[in-house]
Parts: structure tokens; sequence; C-alpha cells
């Protein structure tokens, strides 16, 4: 599988805080990809510095190159709307709008111009199906979306990230709010979306990345300790500091 | 247990003086108001006649009429809010949603909480040296207006920037991830969010338009005569409160003054009840 994310001496920086170091990945294609790793070792700094939401963050400062598809989205001149487009984000809480289920699906296509009635219909059960959810809201398509139960809110923002047709999705402990049946569903839905999307996704739960991802990178204070594929990280991590993280010796 | 220690006893003593005291203020303080709208409605609405209403004060047949009045506060009110609403509520965008400069943000937000408190008089007597003596501006409902327009810019930008911030940030993290621009994202998710209280605030502040007198007298005149809007714009026209004020103050006229306080009051209880109901209206379909 062709790489679609690569980074080269990615550092990042807070302030005066340093919170990436040299960080050097390349992310495949159509598979899922786990960033484990203690609190604050720099995994969901990673994961926002690929749809620039770290942006946001003022005086967040970023040396190093993060290219998508080939291209290095921190040239200047990147337009960071349509990069945001093609990378997707589903955040740790739930932030559906307080809209309509259909109005928050339709929110993404509407806003890159689709207007058609027909075509929105089309890309709302779409995305709702992609996201296995349509069953369980196909008739509350009208209700407000903050009604629904955190679970389902949860997958609506994930049909809401994939009704713009993302080509990566970036969930940030999208599970970690949420109880262990709805982390069920969510953990097969992502194994379905790898067919047609490349899922990156921060998790503090270890088991999960086990069960869901191929490839596994591990975090520490800022710094890429270890990226392999996921089996063969977790049964024979070759750096002695993932193995003292995954066999829970500290964090 | 015996006789419970003295010091409980005085305690409970203590408490039964206070919760007197209380129940007197609170009573104090309910029996000012019944008065105040008892005698205010006692003596004006006897006076409330349909002639007062829809009729203009006539020298020569020595009738009161406060029809220009009501149609100069209207006028006021209109002109102000036609300006101020679109400033106000820009200037709190660009403070809270894009402003990056925080000793500016700061600066602006000192200088609007202090020209909130500054007496309304002085905004009267800056908007007579400032619009009618430099600009040249006649007296009259529009140098009246921009008076307002500066009086209550503040308390526009402050209600709209408390009520910007009460928008969660994760809704405009979610829009942005999606590929939304910034402003995009404002006028689709931030602004519907917070209508409620930018709509709650320039209700407020019609209310204190209604009920300015001070800052008028000298922007927007004394005048009496029935006008029609474009002309009123420069010419002197008296609101409803100048009116009162000058009834009551120049020409004895109670009765009229009384009136003019009935519909005044009616007016701020209808704005409150207003706002009251907007806010609730408005408020975000949270279940």
């Amino acid at each position: 599988m062709p790489d679609i994310i690569e980074t080269h001496d990615l550092n990042l920086w807070y302030g005066e805080q340093q919170a990436l170091y040299d960080v050097n990945v390349a992310i495949p294609k159509n598979r899922v990809t786990a960033l484990i790793g203690p609190s604050g070792c720099g995994k969901s700094t990673f994961l926002k510095t690929l749809n620039r939401m770290n942006d946001l963050v003022e005086g967040c400062r970023i040396e190093g190159q993060v290219c998508c598809d080939g291209q290095d989205i921190y040239a200047p001149g990147t337009d960071v709307n349509q990069l945001r487009k093609r990378v997707g984000m589903v955040f740790q809480k739930a932030n559906l709008f307080p809209m309509s289920v259909y109005d928050n699906i339709a929110y993404g296509p509407r806003l890159h111009g689709t207007r058609d009635r027909a075509r929105l219909d089309e890309i709302v059960e779409k995305s709702l199906r992609d996201a296995a959810i349509w069953d369980e809201v196909s008739d509350r398509l009208k209700t407000n979306a903050l009604g629904l139960s955190g679970g389902q809110q949860q997958r609506l923002c994930i049909a809401r990230a994939l009704a713009v047709e993302p080509e990566i999705l970036l969930l940030d402990e999208s599970t970690s709010a949420l109880d262990p049946i709805s982390t069920s569903k969510i953990e097969d839905l992502i194994g379905e979306l790898k067919e047609k999307y490349t899922v990156i996704m921060v998790t503090h739960n270890m088991q999960q990345a086990v069960r869901i991802s191929d490839r596994t990178a591990f975090f520490l204070l800022g710094e890429l300790v270890e990226f392999d594929r996921t089996e063969d990280l977790f049964s024979m991590p070759k750096d002695p500091k993932t193995e003292n993280y995954i066999s829970g010796r500290f964090g | 247990m015996t006789n419970p220690p003295r010091s409980s006893r005085s305690r409970q003593v203590k408490s039964v003086i206070l919760r007197a005291l209380m129940y007197i203020c609170a009573g104090i303080a309910c029996i000012l108001l019944v008065f105040l709208i008892g005698y205010i409605c006692f003596r004006g609405i006897p006076h409330l006649t349909w002639q007062l209403v829809s009729t203009q004060t006539s020298y020569i047949q020595g009738t009161i009429g406060i029809l220009p009045n009501i149609l100069n506060t209207l006028y006021i009110i209109f002109t102000s809010m036609i300006i101020v609403v679109p400033i106000g509520v820009c200037a709190a965008i660009y403070l809270t949603e894009y402003a990056r400069n925080r000793v500016l943000v700061r600066a602006i937000g000192f200088a609007v909480e202090t020209l909130t408190g500054i007496p309304s008089i002085i905004f009267g007597l800056v908007g007579m040296l400032f619009f009618v003596q430099i600009w040249g501006l006649r007296e009259g409902v529009l140098a009246g207006s921009l008076t307002l327009v500066i009086m209550v810019l503040p308390t526009i930008i402050s209600n709209t920037q408390e009520s910007l911030k009460t928008v969660p940030n994760s809704y405009r993290e979610g829009a942005l991830a999606l590929g939304s621009g910034k402003w995009h994202m404002i006028r689709t998710v931030v602004l519907p969010n917070s209508m409620d209280g930018i709509v709650t605030g320039c209700i407020l502040a019609i209310g204190r338009i209604t009920g300015e007198s001070a800052a008028l007298l000298f922007t927007a005149g004394i005048g009496l005569e029935l006008n029609n809007y474009f002309h009123s714009l420069q010419s002197s026209s008296a609101t409803l409160t100048v009116a009162l004020y000058l009834f009551a103050g120049e020409q004895g006229e109670f009765d009229a003054a009384f009136a003019i306080a009935v519909i005044l009051m009616a007016l701020t209880l209808g704005l409150n009840l207003l706002a009251k109901f907007a806010a609730r209206k408005l408020k975000r379909g949270e279940e």
C-alpha cells in the first residue's frame, strides 16, 4: 500500500514548550493507524497537525514537513479549508451542531457547494449508512441531533465527517467517552471504513489499538518511539520503552 | 440532652431577628414598587384620553397631544437601532472571533465598560457639541439618534460578546474541521446559536433609548410639532420622556405628564416581556 501521509522532521512548539520532536513517519493508505502513548505524549497534537487544527491554537509553531499525497500541507498558499475537507476529523466528545440530524450531515456538503435537494438526500443517506447509523435515525432526520444518545451522536459525527467525502479520517479518542456497546459499534465501523478511507486514530485503550488497527505508533514525551505493524509492535516491540508501556509498567 | 447551651439559644434569636429584618426589607421594596406603579396609574390613567394620544399639542386651542412625541420616540428607536446594531454586532464579532491582539481587545473592553457608566447627560453634551455644533446637524432625530448610538453601543457590544462566548468552542472546531471558512462558520454556527442573547441585548437597548431624556434634550430637541420621519431627522423633536419633562417641569401640566408616564411604563414592561419571550423562543434547541 502506498503511503498517504509522510512527515519529515516534524517539530512543534506551543509557545516556548516543545511538544513534538523530529517526528518522521509514513502512514499507509487504506489502513487503520493507531497512535498510543501516555497522556501529554503528543499523540493528539500530532493528529491535529495532519489537518492543521493546531493553527487555531495561539502560539503554535511548526517546523518540518507534513506531506499529504506528496504535497506539503504547511507550504504557503495551501488552502486549509480544502485540506480539512480531504482530512476529516472526529473529536473526543461529540460536537454535533444544535440542528436536525439531516442538517448536521448536510452541513459539510452544503458548505462545499451542494445545493440540490435530491443530491443532498442521497449524500445524507449514504453517509448515515456508511456510519452504520441509518437504521437508528432514518425516521428521525428532522429531529434535533442533540436529543440522541452519546454513542449515536458520536457516530453521527463520523457520518458528518464522511459526508464531505474525505480521504483520511482522524479520530481523536473518539470512543473514550462512550459506553462499551457504543464503543464496539464504532470499532466495527472503523474496520469497515478502511476500505474506502485511511483512518488515523488516537486511543488510550491499547486493546482497542490491537483489535482494530493495522499499524501502531507509540509516542512518548513528544517523540515517536516506535512505529510498526500492530501485531509486531505489541508482540515484539523493538524499543524497551515501548515494551514497558504496553506491558503496563507506566502510563 | 438538657437545656441547650446559651450560644445556641442566642444564635436562634439572632436568626429570627435577621429573618424578620430581611422580610421587612423585601416588603419595603415591594411596597415601594407597588406604590409607585399604583400612584402613576392612579394619576395617569384618567387622563390617558384618545385626544391625548392622537393629536399634537396646540397652544391656540390650549390642548395637549402627544402623538408627535410617540412618533418621535419610534423614529429615534428606529434610527438608532438601524445604525447601532450592525456596528455593535460586527464589533463584537471582531473582538470575540477575530482579534488576536489581546492588549487591544482588553483596551476596547475597558473602554466599552467605562462608556457604560458615563452619565447620559454627558453624552447629551458631547452629542450637542459634536453633532450639532461641529457637524452642523440641526437639532433633531438624527443628531439625537447618533448620540444614543454612542450611548448604547457599549451595551450592544458587550451583550453580543457575552452571548458569542456562550457558544461552545466545540461547535467552532466542528465546523472548521469540515473545511468551513471562518466567516461561514460564524454565520452558520456561531450567530444562530447566540441570536437569543443578541436579540435580548437589542431589546434592552431599545428600552434604554425609550427611557432616555437627558441625552436627547440638547440633541433631539424639544419640538412638539408633528413631522414625518424625514423631516423630523433635522427638526427639533421631543420624545415621550423629553415631553414628560417639558410638561411637568416647564408647564406644570402634571396630568399629561402622568399620562405619558403610564405609557412609558407600559412600554418598558412590554419591552422587558418581549426580551424574556425572545430569549426563550430563540434559545438553542438543547434537550
